[in-house]
């Protein structure tokens, strides 16, 4: 008994990728880690797709109308509203985490008195106008869209 | 029995489920139901307490001093990483809780997490004070002077009781093993951001490896649910701001001096006619 104790290997408990979709009962911006990631990745896949379309170009000026044509549908361009939804709330919250995570707009140190308030939860107004940003931008896009 | 916050005047029970593993045993864990008295302003660990000494003796926890100072009672306390100790059933206003180890650490047994990842990692980023004064450090001749301002420039991340609640939180922690993780990271800054030091350079290595400062994304889960007011969040952006200075060529600083020798000594208060010297009492 003794021996096998001590070869005893403890249960891994790692949360794993399903941690970043759902962690616990945690507020909004570590779940803006999720999405942030989420939409570069989606970003990227576009970006990976998008030139391998315009590869179409290559071989025929005709074969690329043909493939507009098939793209000319309503899922196609709700599709590409989605990516451009994608691309403001990535470059937008971009833009605030390279400010917070080289230390601008958070503040200084506080001594911890009860009840906490710790320096994202001060600095909270930045998401907040972060998402009005995002949600004019994305209104004035559907009208571009129509 | 009840889960609302509302009526809990009459409530006279709480349910505690509680994540069972015992690694001799199980193969996997399993969760356990306990229904035990509620008492006012109980809290959590109480109630593992009382499941301990007269329900189930072979509930494994770890517990110390009960006054959120000695770190060992975190656990995941209805999805959130708390400290036992300092959770008031009250507080969370169900009497129906679910009790689960930490999270990103292995468990031992039932409610215990190995925690000796975080431990190695913390002493990975020298948490002490390193200055070149080393014969100063090893026979002082007097304090380090500090300025109350630069001592509040990293006090706030000096409460750390290392309880490992904010590595349960973060999820760069849920998935990369190497990640130095909040605890370690903001005890690097604890001591990069202190005047009294003038190595930060040597943590700083420590810390810029992928799996160090760059690993956080800034979710900030970690500051939610520290029990101590520390903030590792800030703590590591502002590390972060320094290793990126020091990589476009900043200097470390001028450690504080030593405090001058006392120029005159004050007059002594007299000792008051009333106290009893050792003398009165032979
Ligand atoms: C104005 C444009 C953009 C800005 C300001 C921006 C900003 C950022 C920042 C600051 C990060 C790091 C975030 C963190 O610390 O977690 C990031 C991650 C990332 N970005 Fe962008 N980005 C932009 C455009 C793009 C585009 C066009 C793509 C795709 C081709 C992309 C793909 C990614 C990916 C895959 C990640 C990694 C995500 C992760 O590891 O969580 N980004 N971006
Ligand atoms: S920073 Fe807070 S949550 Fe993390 S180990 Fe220290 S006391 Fe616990
Ligand atoms: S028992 Fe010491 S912190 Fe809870």
């Amino acid at each position: 008994m003794k021996a096998q104790s001590s070869e005893r290997r403890y249960l891994e408990n790692y949360l794993g990728i399903k941690g970043w979709v759902w962690g616990g009962r945690y507020r909004l911006e570590r779940y803006l880690y999720t999405l942030h990631r989420i939409s570069g990745l989606a970003l990227l896949f576009y970006f990976l797709l998008h030139i391998a379309m315009n590869g179409f170009r290559l071989s025929s000026g005709e074969s690329w109308t043909s493939l507009m044509d098939i793209f000319d549908t309503p899922i196609v361009k709700f599709g590409e509203y989605l990516v451009l939804a994608g691309f403001t709330f990535h470059a937008l919250n971009g833009l605030r985490l390279i400010l917070q995570e080289l230390g601008y707009t958070l503040g200084r140190p506080k001594p911890p008195v009860y009840p906490y308030v710790d320096a994202l939860e001060r600095r909270r107004p930045i998401v907040f106008v972060m998402g009005g940003v995002i949600i004019i931008l994305l209104v004035v896009f559907i009208f571009n869209f129509i | 029995m009840s889960n609302n916050g509302e009526n809990q005047g009459s409530v006279s029970k709480l349910t505690l489920k509680v994540q069972r593993y015992n690694p001799d045993r199980d193969k996997a864990p399993y969760m356990q139901e306990f229904t035990l008295p509620f008492r006012k302003g109980m809290t959590v660990l109480d109630g593992l307490l009382y499941i301990r000494e007269n329900i189930d003796s072979s509930l494994a926890f770890r517990a110390s001093c009960r006054m959120g100072i000695c770190g060992a009672c975190a656990m995941l306390i209805n999805n959130l990483p708390r400290l036992a100790c300092h959770t008031p059933v009250e507080e969370i206003g169900e009497f129906t809780l679910e009790i689960k180890p930490l999270p990103n650490f292995a468990i031992v047994k039932d409610l215990v997490p190995d925690t000796s990842s975080m431990f190695e990692k913390h002493a990975s980023v020298k948490p002490y004070l390193m200055r070149d004064d080393q014969e100063e450090m090893e026979h002082p001749t007097a304090e380090f002077v500090q300025s109350p301002d630069e001592l509040e420039s990293y006090l706030q991340f000096a409460y750390c009781i290392k309880c490992g609640a904010c590595v349960a939180a973060c999820p760069t922690s849920a998935t990369g093993k190497l990640y130095l993780g909040p605890q370690a990271l903001t005890q690097a800054y604890r001591y990069c951001g202190d005047s009294r030091d003038n190595k930060s350079g040597e943590r700083i290595s420590a810390v810029d490896p992928y799996y160090g400062v760059w690993g956080c994304h800034f979710a900030g889960a970690c500051s939610q649910v520290c029990p101590k007011g520390v903030d590792p969040a800030l703590a590591i952006q502002l590390l972060r701001r320094k290793v990126f200075a020091q990589s476009l060529g900043g200097k470390e600083r001028t450690p504080s001096p030593v405090a001058a020798p006392p120029t005159g000594s004050k007059e002594k208060i007299p000792v008051p006619e009333f106290t009893v010297t050792q003398d009165d009492r032979s």
